[in-house]
């Protein structure tokens, strides 16, 4: 119920996605503006950022960018700026901190793993079956040798 | 009363695979082979009864009963015939029958294809199958009976949610099902291999094709899903890395991985065990997405409706099938021995590179996804996992498969020689170097991303055509010869190539513009023309719309007259975009239609999406290829070959 709720007021005050009045005069700014948008949650939707997002707030948090990056802010203090009034949730990349670093590293150490286990492997099992794979049984050389012969 | 039939069916529908789990599973053990016989008719027998209980309900939705719970929840009478019909996969619970009416068929298809695999293996995989089907119709009927009757009808439905009410909806969820389901079968053959305690060249004979099939249908499902998005979201977006998404992205990587290992075991029988865990994980990965998608522990755009009781359920499931087959797996997997010995340079090592990086990637993929939930319970941070992750974190792994696939798969099995290798791949190299620098010269966006994009994709297609040539020792007339295994993985391959040059061409060179145009105003986007002529607004048989129409014209010369609209549907008070655009082989001209401005004139904005069709045409080549190689000559030989033909006849590679 809340949720049709949420809704109706979303379309009470239509918007958009960026609307062309967001836009900034200054094309770098402008594309320095989209470039964080697309790293931004927004924080009420499912799963969208604030660039793609038709919500109210992320119309704030568009307009938020563009006001901090006209007062001049570089790229990660308009983040620092927003993440420290929205919490690390507005984050699509989460911080490279703590406990998320098993996040980060999982992928390039698992490889790594994967990687030094296959060739150990190979080379083991190429080491111990030569021997077994060439010599032949007693049995087999004679079936060999009668296949051989017919 | 035909709703009770259909739920009458599904009750027996259970039943029946309950029998089927138990009886032909003691008979393989007991060898009777009357109990083993039982398998057969079971799967056609369960086959049917969900057919007919899904058939109950189509009626329900075409007829548009409104005493149905979930017809109300999501049909309504205006709503068009083809939505109707597609309504009913359009929520939880009729999604789910869709879901078992393909385990099913997958059942009865090894039941009526199956004629020439040895009985015992026959009777145990129908049985695993039917202990999956067993599972997920308890779960439908004890959580989510499609067929509750509400006391009091209403007079009208509520309507589907507009965004589903899209062609897209009639085929991207049944194709995806396919795939993912499907994948229940390589489950099926693995846990009954286990059971049997061997795997051999004949088993992954068997293993193939059914695997392949699935990874064919969730290519497709995947594609279209992202072509759906494309067009539908009204920004021209192709992938989100949305949870759902992901769910369905992680079974197509083991999939795949899968397709390949088992080529290992079919020619040179080595890798068994490690492809019957990859077996496991393609189809526990399945049920892990069944699972994110309906228990709603992660927000998606794509969730149902969430309960927690179907969540457990479902963990329940997920939990007594994964675990229960890794149980088993850990007790037998010492018993497939491996027979095939290769070198460190060689086909079965590529392969093992091959499968390493494809598992690898879905892990990263996994646990982005599940990052989000871990994170909350374990420290109680909350968090976002998105896109610019998985771009950074997922890439990498795409990139060296690229670079090492064309070489791979070049070589020969057991041992290879590198260098042997260099002078047929050279010219793929030298021309994908050339492609690269062209893309770099002619990019002004983003040219780094563009020169790697064109520089691997058209590695993997050049690199595919100089194996086939090779293949074909190197003259013309004998390329047509070629088994289509051949031709079928190298237009895989190329169709890999295809999408990765698209994805780059595309994520590098795209043009955007938002503006508020006033009609008759005609304003310049990278060379086009665009022209709003005129914005009507119009009825629709469900809905009201905005509809602008936009001319583009390049250089002055006529090329698209454009439809974007703006729907509204009523009955969920819910707007839709619906762009327009005009397809092209080298661009997309994207047009969107926003909202009157306060000072008169639309918000308009427009796209050129550079090379995005590859991204779909190189999957559709990557699952043609598919098509390709199971239609190979080995395979329906193969099918009507018996088992002892199977064992002695070795491939002459």
């Amino acid at each position: 119920m809340l949720k049709r709720l949420a809704l109706l007021l979303l379309l009470a005050t239509p918007a958009h996605a960026v609307q062309p009045d967001e836009v900034l005069a200054d094309p770098a700014l402008e594309k320095r503006a989209r470039e964080i948008s697309q790293v931004l949650r927004c924080p009420v939707c499912q799963g969208e950022n604030i660039d793609e997002s038709n919500a109210d707030v992320s119309r704030d948090l568009r307009l938020l960018v563009r006001e901090r990056l006209t007062d001049g802010d570089s790229n990660a203090q308009v983040l620092d700026y927003i993440t420290a009034r929205y919490g690390e949730y507005v984050l699509f990349e989460p911080e490279k901190t703590g406990a998320n670093l098993i996040l980060y590293w999982t992928g390039p150490a698992v490889l790594l793993v994967a990687l030094g286990g296959a060739f150990v492997w190979i080379r083991r099992r190429r080491r111990e079956e030569p021997a077994a794979a060439k010599a032949l049984s007693p049995e087999e050389e004679a079936r060999l040798k009668e296949l051989m012969n017919s | 009363m035909i709703a009770e039939l259909g739920h009458f069916a599904l009750i027996l529908a259970f039943c029946v695979a309950l029998i089927q789990m138990v009886i032909p599973l003691i008979g393989a053990q007991k060898g009777w082979s009357g109990w083993m016989a039982v398998g057969d008719p079971a799967a056609t027998a369960q086959f049917l009864l969900i057919a007919v209980a899904f058939a109950a309900l189509m009626h329900g939705f075409v007829t548009s009963d409104f005493s149905l719970k979930v017809v109300y929840q999501n049909s309504h009478t205006d709503k068009p015939m083809l939505y109707k019909v597609t309504g009913l996969w359009g929520n939880h619970e009729g999604s789910m029958l869709l879901w078992v009416l393909i385990l099913s068929l997958f059942g009865a298809a090894a039941a009526w294809f199956g004629g020439a695999l040895p009985p015992r293996l026959r009777a145990r995989v129908l049985s695993v199958q039917a202990s999956i089907g067993v599972a997920f119709l308890g779960f439908i009927l004890l959580t989510s009976n499609p067929f509750t009757r509400l006391a009091e009808p209403p007079f009208n439905g509520r309507d589907l949610n507009p965004l589903l009410q899209d062609p897209g909806l009639a085929f991207h969820p049944p194709f995806l099902y396919l795939g993912y389901v499907g994948l229940s079968m390589a489950f099926s053959f693995a846990v009954a291999a286990l059971i049997e305690g061997r795997v051999d060249a004949a088993w992954a004979r068997w293993v193939r094709p059914w695997t392949l099939a699935a990874w064919i249908f969730l290519t497709i499902g995947i594609a279209l899903g992202s072509w759906w998005a494309y067009y539908e979201l009204g920004w021209g977006g192709f992938w989100f890395w949305d949870p759902v998404e992901n769910a369905s992205f992680m079974p197509w990587l083991l999939a795949a991985a899968l397709l390949h290992s088992a080529i290992v075991v079919e020619k040179r029988e080595a890798l068994k065990s490690w492809t019957i865990l990859l077996a496991i994980m393609a189809f526990g990965f399945s049920l892990i997405g069944t699972f994110i998608v309906r228990s709603g522990v992660i927000t998606s755009v794509h969730s149902f409706a969430n309960d927690p009781k179907r969540g457990i359920f479902i963990l329940f499931i997920l939990a007594l099938f994964v675990g229960g087959a890794l149980t088993l797996y850990a007790a037998r997997a010492g018993a497939m021995q491996a027979k095939g010995v290769f070198s460190m340079v060689s086909r079965e090592s590529a392969l093992v590179l091959n499968n390493i990086l494809l598992a690898t990637a879905a892990l990263v993929v996994f646990v982005g996804t599940l990052w989000p939930l871990v994170a909350e319970m374990a420290w109680g941070r909350k968090l976002s996992v998105g896109a610019p992750f998985f771009d950074k974190a997922f890439t990498p792994f795409m990139v060296i498969l690229a670079l090492i696939l064309p070489i791979g798969a070049m070589m020969p099995w057991k041992r290879a020689a590198l260098g042997k290798l260099i002078r047929p791949l050279a010219p793929a190299a030298i021309l994908a170097l050339a492609v690269a620098g062209l893309a770099w010269t002619l990019e002004t966006g983003r040219p780094v991303l563009a020169l790697v994009a064109a520089g691997l994709g058209s590695w993997l297609v050049f690199g595919a055509a100089a194996e086939l040539w090779v293949r074909a020792g190197r003259t013309p007339a004998r390329l047509a010869r070629l088994p289509r295994a051949d031709w079928g993985k190298a237009t895989a391959h190329s169709g890999l190539g295809v999408v990765f040059a698209g994805i780059g061409l595309l994520m590098a060179g795209q043009v955007e513009d938002i503006r508020v145009a006033q009609v008759g105003e005609t304003f310049t986007v990278a060379g086009y023309a665009i022209t709003l002529d005129k914005v009507e607004h119009l009825p629709g048989p469900n809905y009201t719309t905005t509809e602008a129409t936009i001319t583009v014209r390049q250089g002055g010369k006529f090329v698209a007259t454009l439809h974007p609209e703006k729907r509204i549907y009523p009955v969920q008070a819910m707007p839709t975009t619906e762009a327009d655009i005009d397809n092209g082989f080298l661009r997309d001209v994207y047009l969107v239609i926003g909202d009157p401005q306060e000072g008169g004139g639309w918000a308009v904005r427009t796209y050129i999406k550079p090379f995005a069709n590859w991204i779909w045409a190189g999957a559709l080549l990557m699952a043609f290829g598919g098509l390709l190689s199971l239609s190979d000559r080995r395979y329906r030989v193969a099918a009507g070959a018996r088992k002892a033909a199977a064992s002695t006849i070795q491939p002459a590679e």
